[in-house]
């Protein structure tokens, strides 16, 4: 990694993982105290970070654009959620060992697949492990049949469909529409305490420190040029010997134990976990967050992902009607007038700024666009495969 | 059977596009350190051909074997191109958002280009050398760092060019290698296709007719997906067949083939 952006990264890690819960855990009353609200209001924005890395790993980098990814958000968050509903024990309302969902369905006993989900080592595996397993059922069939292009894009939406369907019902027993919620605590620490919270927060800010630098890592191995090379031209990297679908398979597993993730840190944090967050407008809010901050440069997604989300609390609150007008705006106008993102915008009129600045003598050496090598954070937009 | 010594051994070969036959029971074979170049008019099968022997099309008859004995019929595209075959595509394909550098290192041949193999670390010294090494042979050492979507497209041919020498194959592919380029450049690519067939066997497919005498040696026609004639140029060129298939219009395609 590039001096300067180890520097940048550093400090920012340093800002979320220090700097924000220590000023959380300042006197209310302090000229720089973060609420309660607040920090918990980021640690749902970081989750949803950690989600937008993978899905900017996939799209951005490996061209491969998935509409379903609230289905992996969903696994980790369910798998989560299963685990802090029977942690609730008999303290729920009808003081009941089983889930209150369960109590109104007439449901005696506990569902098989629920049991495992008392131990909490289990769970945590399972927050892992169910995503990437599911990922790599699903991306083996389609990218061994060599479904490429908008057609990928279309059966993973159709997928992010069939699984919002499925978890509505009551009879899968995971609470039907209304989901699963009334947490009381996770590994024993009560949620309603503000520490709790700092700590759900601090760990969420690791997770996506660390998840950032793995992705980084990726870009930077032949590996990471070899997904670059697969958005280029598949075609090519087939007969340079490489199997693209492999490529394709390995980096959408990655991006599904992303969203696994971060969907097992958003269900303690938001207190519920509803089928309205894994179907098809989630999973195209998802694909919007990294369009908006830039595609192609990992540090874009995060951006884009806190940005949009910091937006939408504002403006759910202060404008509700204006949330929806704003997200179709902001989608078309990425597509139409900024294709790179925010980032990739800045980008560009910072070197237009400096060209500006430095004059005629200095224009030659600075001709080269900084942002426009792909593997360090390009400013092209993705080709879809030919 | 006679592959011995063969480089590609195509027997009875057929491939059925919703009944149109675009190779029919061809037979075709290559020797080693050969430079071949295969004509026809449109829709003989040449590129067909290639795609047979690079493992695109799926023959509906027939036994393809490179070497010895490899069947190449069961084997997907990146395995066959692992084996030692090469492709060039016609329209130059590179990886544009990448530099020219990273383009020779990703087809550099290699024991593994599997995934967890190319998230480890490699030896970059003798890798290096190898690049730099083909870089210099299609002379674009100068451009190493640039991207490849900003060079020019005779620059791009050649790149794509060294891109297949990189994976050090035996047989090389090539699709109309000169289409586009100007007299300078297609001079250039002749003598570097040449160097190449030193050591490997090297297959053209080409309409160039002055291209074709400058780098031929021996030289196949294709004609309705099966093979007219063989032979060195000149006797090629004045084969009355040769001159009948471009669709009865002899006078022209005389002049075209002189």
């Amino acid at each position: 990694m590039p001096r300067r952006e180890a520097l940048a990264v550093g400090l920012a890690a340093f800002g979320l993982v220090v700097v924000l819960p220590l000023c959380n855990a300042l006197p209310a009353d302090g000229p720089f105290s973060v609420s309660n609200f607040t920090l918990n209001l980021f640690g749902k924005f970081l989750a949803y970070a950690i989600l937008a890395l993978g899905l900017d790993l996939l799209w951005g980098y490996a061209g491969v654009l998935s509409l379903g990814h609230g289905v992996f958000f969903g696994l980790g968050a369910y798998a989560m959620g299963m685990h802090l509903m029977l942690e609730i024990g008999a303290k729920s309302v009808y003081q009941s060992a089983l889930p209150d969902f369960m109590v109104w369905n007439q449901v005696t006993a506990l569902p098989l697949f629920w049991q495992p989900f008392r131990s909490g080592a289990f769970t945590l595996a399972a927050i892992v492990l169910v995503p990437a397993l599911f990922g790599l059922a699903f991306g083996y069939l389609a990218f061994r049949s060599r479904i490429r292009g908008v057609y990928f894009s279309i059966i993973t939406q159709a997928l992010a469909l069939s699984v919002w369907l499925v978890f509505n019902r009551n009879e899968m027993n995971l609470g039907g529409t209304n989901g699963l919620a009334d947490f009381k605590t996770i590994f024993g620490f009560p949620l309603n305490q503000p520490v709790t919270q700092r700590g759900l927060y601090v760990v969420t800010a690791v997770t996506l420190v660390v998840a950032y630098l793995v992705c980084r890592w990726i870009t930077l191995t032949r590996a990471g040029k070899v997904l670059v090379a697969i958005r280029d031209s598949e075609t090519r990297v087939l007969f340079s010997g490489y199997s693209p679908a492999a490529y394709k398979l390995f980096v959408f597993v990655v991006s599904a134990i992303l969203a696994g993730l971060a969907g097992a840190l958003y269900a303690p944090q938001v207190g519920i976990v509803t089928p309205a967050k894994i179907g098809v407008l989630p999973s195209i809010e998802m694909v919007v967050w990294v369009a908006a901050g830039g595609r192609g440069t990992l540090y874009g997604s995060v951006i884009g992902a806190v940005g949009v989300n910091w937006i939408q609390s504002w403006l759910t609150t202060s404008y509700p009607d204006l949330w929806l007008l704003f997200l179709g705006g902001l989608f078309m106008g990425a597509v139409l007038f900024f294709p790179d993102g925010v980032v990739g915008a800045l980008g560009r009129l910072i070197a237009r700024a400096r060209r500006l600045l430095a004059g005629p003598r200095g224009r030659a050496s600075l001709e080269t666009p900084h942002l426009s090598r792909a593997t360090h954070g390009g400013s092209r937009p993705p080709r879809s495969d030919q | 059977m006679t592959t011995t010594g063969s480089i590609i051994y195509l027997e009875d070969v057929t491939v059925n596009y919703d009944g149109f036959k675009a190779l029919s029971r061809l037979n075709f074979f290559m020797d080693r350190r050969e430079l071949r170049v295969v004509i026809g008019p449109n829709g003989a099968g040449k590129t067909t051909l290639l795609d047979v022997v690079s493992g695109r099309v799926k023959p509906e008859t027939g036994r393809v074997i490179f070497g010895h004995e490899t069947d190449l019929l069961p084997l997907r595209e990146n395995d066959i191109a692992r084996l030692g075959v090469g492709r060039k595509f016609q329209t130059p394909s590179v990886f544009v958002n990448l530099t020219v550098w990273d383009n020779v290192e990703l087809s550099l041949r290699r024991p593994s280009k599997g995934v967890f193999a190319a998230l480890r670390r490699h030896d970059p010294a003798e890798e290096r050398d190898r690049i730099a090494q083909t870089l210099e042979t299609v002379q674009l050492a100068a451009k190493a760092d640039a991207l490849a979507g900003a060079l020019a497209h005779g620059e791009k041919q050649w790149l794509e060019i060294g891109m297949v020498i990189a994976q050090d194959p035996e047989l090389l592919l090539v699709d109309e290698p000169v289409a586009g380029m100007t007299d300078e450049e297609t001079a250039r690519t002749g003598a570097l296709l040449e160097s190449i067939s030193a050591d490997r066997s090297v297959l053209v497919i080409e309409h160039d007719m002055e291209f074709v005498r400058q780098i031929a040696r021996k030289v196949t026609v294709l004609h309705l997906g099966t093979v007219l004639c063989e032979g060195p140029v000149e006797q090629v060129q004045n084969d009355p067949r040769v001159l009948e298939v471009y669709l009865g219009r002899r006078r022209e395609a005389a002049d075209a083939v002189h």
